[in-house]
């Protein structure tokens, strides 16, 4: 049995039971964010690394040619990954991608996806030939809320991203012409229940308490939800999350 | 499907299968169906039709993810090859997994895990034919075979989406709504608690829109629950 885990469970509870959170911030508060665009800028189209207090990821966008979808062969398409890298945490493991991260990736691409901020028709190139892009998550510190940090990161690169030269067939590696055209940034927002309170930006010690989480992903519109966690919501708490969701997602865009 | 298309997912609202938008499709359910397991459930749902399958509390393999406080709920959420129009590449995808995922925590809110603890109880999900909503009738047909099985729980889960298709918020998504439409969003609830087990969304919604659709399903759930309750009645009955 994992007893830190039990006791850092059970002394965060009791804080939050009494209005307090161990680092002091409020229960809507986040922790520092932190963008910095092109980090690996000489290779990847697009890229950003982002810091949420001491957690850390940093997100490349590799633009590739690549071939349609039978059932829409006009339009391009985008994977996400999302790689939980052992020097980020003593319980990563290398090897394939396991729940967890599945689940992570397939989060942050839904919201992506979803809110059209990608305009997959502009992507085609050619008979048979599309952009393909790849979005890869890798993360360096796990401090906490790797859904918001590593859909900001995501979101950040990809408004961000350079369209390589493409020529016979081919992208042109190191040269480009123009950026991906990318609309409004879709922004999650996770919410953490913990007993009966609800905060955001849980860290690491919180999320170790953690009954639920519900993530809330908006443009303009609702564009994906989430529920993880074995621990439950009630229908209003749901609705209440939705409506704050469109505000702090407007705020958190204005960072980018 | 071009634009004039789309428009036809509704029409003076009776939908493309002639349902109404807050009206499910045909729901049949049976439990008891499957010999070798602890318990087991017959979901067919609309063209859905999916098994599920329980055993234990049983032993953990591998025994590292045993827990020592409590017994861990375990669902493998799996679809034939044969379920779908282009045949799907048998064993897990990441889809799946995320699937099973979400279910195995679905369940676990419900259970008294505590009685058990350093077991599994393994919960397997065979979808033999996939029209729309696969999650939801897997899951339902899992909280069925689980009740089957005499697992102590606090409640049954019930799943059941609603969503957007031809610009309307409509209950339990087809095919056609689910591929050609605006918006998912599969719910599943402990409808006597009545709290949110499971929820999920994709596509594009307003506030007020989603709040409409989560309340459909809502309903939905309740609707379905009636259906599970009755068939754990008369399955008790007939014994």
């Amino acid at each position: 049995m994992n007893i830190e885990k039990y006791l850092v469970a059970d002394y965060i509870g009791g804080l939050l039971e009494k209005g307090k959170r161990h680092d002091g911030r409020a229960f809507d508060e986040y922790r520092k964010l932190e963008i910095i665009r092109d980090y690996v800028g000489e290779k990847s189209d697009g890229s950003c690394y982002v810091r949420l207090g001491d957690t850390e990821v940093l997100c490349g966008v590799s633009m590739m040619v690549g071939s349609p979808y039978p059932d829409r062969p006009k339009s391009g398409t985008m994977t996400t990954s999302v790689e939980l890298r052992p020097i980020a945490h003593p319980r990563f493991e290398s090897g394939p991608p396991r729940e967890d991260s599945i689940e992570l990736a397939r989060v942050i691409d839904r919201g992506i996806r979803e809110s059209g901020s990608i305009n997959f028709d502009g992507l085609y190139i050619e008979e048979d030939k599309i952009w393909m892009a790849m979005i890869d998550v890798h993360v360096i510190n796990h401090a906490g809320n790797l859904i918001d940090a590593g859909a900001i990161a995501a979101a950040a690169a990809l408004s961000n991203t350079r369209m390589p030269k493409y020529e016979d067939g081919n992208a042109i590696r190191g040269e480009w012409e123009g950026k991906l055209d990318f609309g409004t940034a879709p922004m999650p927002v996770t919410f953490s229940k913990i007993g009966s309170s609800i905060i955001l930006d849980a860290d690491l010690m919180e999320e170790n308490a953690l009954d639920a989480r519900l993530t809330v992903t908006t443009t303009e519109t609702l564009n994906a939800m989430q529920k993880g966690g074995n621990g439950v919501f009630t229908a209003s708490e749901v609705k209440d999350c939705v409506r704050r969701a469109f505000e702090i997602g407007q705020d958190m865009r204005g960072l980018l | 499907m071009s634009e004039s298309e789309k428009m036809k997912l509704i029409e003076n609202g009776v939908r493309m299968d002639g349902r109404k938008p807050d009206e499910l499709r045909p729901v049949e359910m049976e439990i008891g169906v499957l010999k070798n397991t602890n318990g087991s459930a017959y979901v067919a749902w609309g063209k859905n039709k999916a098994l599920a399958g329980v055993y234990g509390p049983r032993e953990m393999h591998p025994k590292r993810l045993a827990s020592p406080t409590e017994a861990t709920v375990r669902v493998t959420y799996n679809m034939a090859p044969f379920s779908v129009d282009d045949r799907k590449r048998p064993g897990p995808d990441r889809r799946s997994v995320e699937i099973s995922k979400i279910s195995s925590e679905a369940l676990t809110a419900v259970t008294e895990t505590h009685l058990f603890p350093n077991t599994v109880i393994d919960v397997f999900v065979e979808i033999l034919q996939a029209d729309a909503g696969t999650r939801c009738v897997g899951l339902t047909a899992a909280s069925l075979a689980m009740a089957d099985a005499g697992i102590p729980m606090r409640d049954l889960v019930v799943a059941c989406a609603a969503g957007k298709a031809g610009g309307e918020v409509i209950l339990d998504l087809g095919k056609e709504e689910d591929n050609f439409g605006e918006a998912d969003v599969p719910l599943a609830i402990s409808p006597r608690t009545g709290k949110v087990v499971l929820l999920q969304m994709d596509g594009k919604l307003t506030n007020e829109e989603f709040e409409k659709a989560f309340d459909l399903a809502w309903g939905g759930c309740m609707d379905v629950y009636e259906m599970m309750k009755k068939t754990l009645v008369s399955h008790e009955v007939s014994e």
